[in-house]
């Protein structure tokens, strides 16, 4: 029984994480259509930007973090504007192998400046938010990436029912001609949402590295993980890939504690052809309906 | 014979047979047989071992390459699968010539058909899923298929590998790059052959209204499900065959190779190549081996260069970068790939010195 329950808190831990990160690629996809295949080399990109500004540039935590947000955002909008600009109403095959050629390129960046080492943080969470509830322990990264996450899906609950670009966010992602002919700026949305849609990743990706340690290769794995988590939830549901997330975590811890840690790895995957096969637009997706 | 023509200015074409016409001129033609001559002739007895070990490489990425545009480029099925299609056969293979003594030319076969029936079984999706759903389908697919091949160790044996037997037929064996040159290159030469006619017949046909406008395929009469199953196995059927060719040529193989980043080059080759365009996967294949060789040197060069292993740089990720930079700007300036410059070039010699 208690073997259960650390597995029961360790997978909605995990899946936490992973419904944190598919986030960014949800938003990206709500407001744009793209697949983001580098969303695991932003996360990382994000991960290793703040590592330099409180390792190297002794910033202190806080400063460091906002620095990096606003490095992020603005590193989004440059990738929107330089490389996705040119593709809109382009065949899917060449957005998706765009972001799988700016995949490589970030991964091959990231090695060439911080190599394929593991390196960490230092230690700065309080130890307060340490859980221990009789036999079952929880670290306090967990607790606090349960906060941030919380304070996100809040905050974007918020900017998306309340402020207006979130209004035009949502009107592009629901019709872009619609949004067009009404006077949304839709342009700025797309550049909007990647730049937003950036910062949550790389938001997501020091958030991981605080727990695992940060690592290129980790990372661009858990940017490929979120793709089951991202079908499970519907594409363009941010709420569906929270609670994806902590299915798909549940659903790995379970099966590496009581069938095969081998096959810990590819169980989302066949979860994802499954649901694929019975119900592609996920929990809480939109079904698209074709009409000829 | 065609008669003795240049190339018209415009589309003159009168009937359907010289709509499929393969050559619109004699000179293509005669163009062609002088490269497959000196291809055949001269290359494989002139070239130092290395460079025949790097047309090889090609010869055999190649036949992958015009399978995953047949996918791809003709029946516009994305499928990041290719790279584990591609071991598949290479696996199917290797059992094959060491659990059950099969003759190469049996098992090469052999491993294409197993793995067309895999790529099958990996396209049931495409029954329902179109677009990027059928995307993430096949990656799920890449993972599943690659989880296999390690964990099913009693046949695969894992991690370990395989060694295959040199392929031997009548007391004569193919070993050594000049031999395999020669078996890669006709085998090469038979799959373009046949998947250039395939794209002329029926099939292609059904294909390319697949890709052009599914509905309107399925409103014209063609069960579309049929035809992308049958697009699947094709295409799988080639990467399985090229990857028996390649277990052959490497003779031992581990499960290493064949990832995800096997899947993106395939499918980098069909883009910078050319989509929907067969001669167009060989330019993409060469294009993408010459790639990874010249960055090879290059690092290799730049390692033992003092200064920089001093500062302390690694430079093998280079690779990496320059990889995703040539994807991302073939897509952004010639998304029609290498064909298509080939193509221009041609016009603007045709049209010299009046182009437009």
């Amino acid at each position: 029984m208690e073997f259960f329950l650390q597995l029961l808190v360790n997978g909605i831990c995990v899946g936490l994480l992973y419904g944190i990160s598919a986030m960014g690629f949800v938003m990206i996809f709500k407001a744009s259509s793209v697949l983001n295949f580098a969303h695991g080399e932003l996360l990382a990109l994000g991960a290793f930007f703040f590592l330099s500004l409180v390792t190297w540039g002794k910033l202190p935590i806080a400063a460091s973090f906002i620095l990096t947000l606003v490095g992020c955002f603005i590193l989004g909008f440059l990738i929107e504007k330089f490389f996705l600009r040119p593709l809109i109403g382009e065949k899917l095959i060449f957005v998706i192998m765009l972001t799988v050629g700016l995949a490589a390129m970030f991964k091959g960046l990231i090695l060439l400046i911080w190599g394929g080492n593991l390196h960490t943080y230092p230690e700065f969470l309080p130890e307060s938010l340490e859980l221990n509830l009789g036999a079952i322990y929880v670290a306090p990264v967990y607790s606090a990436s349960l906060v941030i996450g919380v304070i996100f899906l809040v905050l974007f609950g918020l900017f998306f029912k309340k402020s207006s670009q979130g209004i035009f966010m949502r009107s592009v992602a629901d019709n872009q001609k619609a949004a067009l002919s009404l006077g949304v700026n839709v342009r700025r949305v797309f550049a909007l949402s990647w730049a937003i849609a950036a910062m949550v990743a790389c938001m997501s990706g020091i958030v991981l590295g605080i727990i695992n340690g940060v690592n290129v290769h980790d990372l661009s794995a858990i940017g490929l993980k979120v793709f089951p988590v991202v079908i499970l939830g519907g594409l363009d549901s941010i709420g569906g890939a929270i609670i994806a997330g902590i299915i798909i975590g549940l659903l790995e811890t379970f099966t590496g504690g009581y069938l095969s840690p081998s096959l810990r790895d590819v169980v989302p995957y066949i979860v994802l052809v499954f649901i694929l096969m019975v119900k592609p637009y996920g929990l809480f997706g939109l079904v698209e309906i074709e009409r000829v | 014979m065609k008669k003795l023509s240049f190339h018209p200015c415009g589309n003159y074409r009168e009937n359907y047979a010289q709509e499929l016409a393969i050559f619109d001129t004699w000179f293509g033609r005669v163009c062609l047989g002088v490269f497959l001559a000196v291809l055949f002739g001269v290359a494989p007895f002139m070239l130092s071992p290395y460079l025949l070990y790097i047309l090889n490489t090609i010869g055999i990425l190649a036949i992958g390459a015009i399978g995953l545009n047949i996918l791809i480029g003709y029946t516009g099925q994305i499928s990041l699968g290719h790279g584990a299609f591609f071991g598949v056969g290479a696996y199917a293979a290797a059992i094959l010539a060491t659990r059950l003594d099969v003759p190469f030319y049996l098992s090469i076969p052999a491993a294409g058909a197993i793995t067309a029936m895999v790529g099958m079984v990996i396209g049931i999706p495409s029954g329902r899923l179109k677009g990027l759903y059928l995307t993430i389908a096949t990656l799920a697919g890449q993972f599943i298929i690659e989880y296999v091949l390690i964990q099913w160790e009693s046949l695969t044996r894992g991690t370990m590998g395989i060694t295959l037997p040199a392929p031997k037929i009548f007391n004569w064996t193919i070993a050594g790059d000049q031999a395999f040159f020669f078996f890669i290159f006709i085998c090469l030469v038979l799959t373009t052959w046949f998947a250039v006619n395939i794209m002329r017949s029926k099939y292609g046909r059904a294909f390319i209204a697949i890709r052009d406008n599914d509905r309107a395929a399925e409103g014209m009469g063609i069960p579309i499900f049929k035809y992308k199953i049958l697009a699947f196995a094709i295409s799988s059927f080639y990467a399985g065959f090229a990857g028996a060719l390649w277990a052959y040529y490497m003779v031992s193989i581990t499960t290493e190779p064949f990832n995800l980043g096997l899947s993106v080059e395939f499918i980098a080759m069909v883009i910078i190549g050319g989509m929907g365009n067969i001669p167009g996967a060989i330019l993409g294949a060469t294009f993408i081996t010459l790639l990874n060789e010249a960055l090879r040197f290059v690092t290799g060069i730049l390692m033992n260069v003092g200064m920089i292993t001093s500062m302390g740089l690694n430079i093998a990720p280079l690779r990496e970068f320059v990889f995703g930079l040539a994807i991302v700007l073939f897509i952004l300036l010639e998304p029609k790939g290498i064909a298509e410059l080939w193509r221009i070039l041609r016009s603007n010699f045709r049209l010299w010195p009046f182009s437009y």
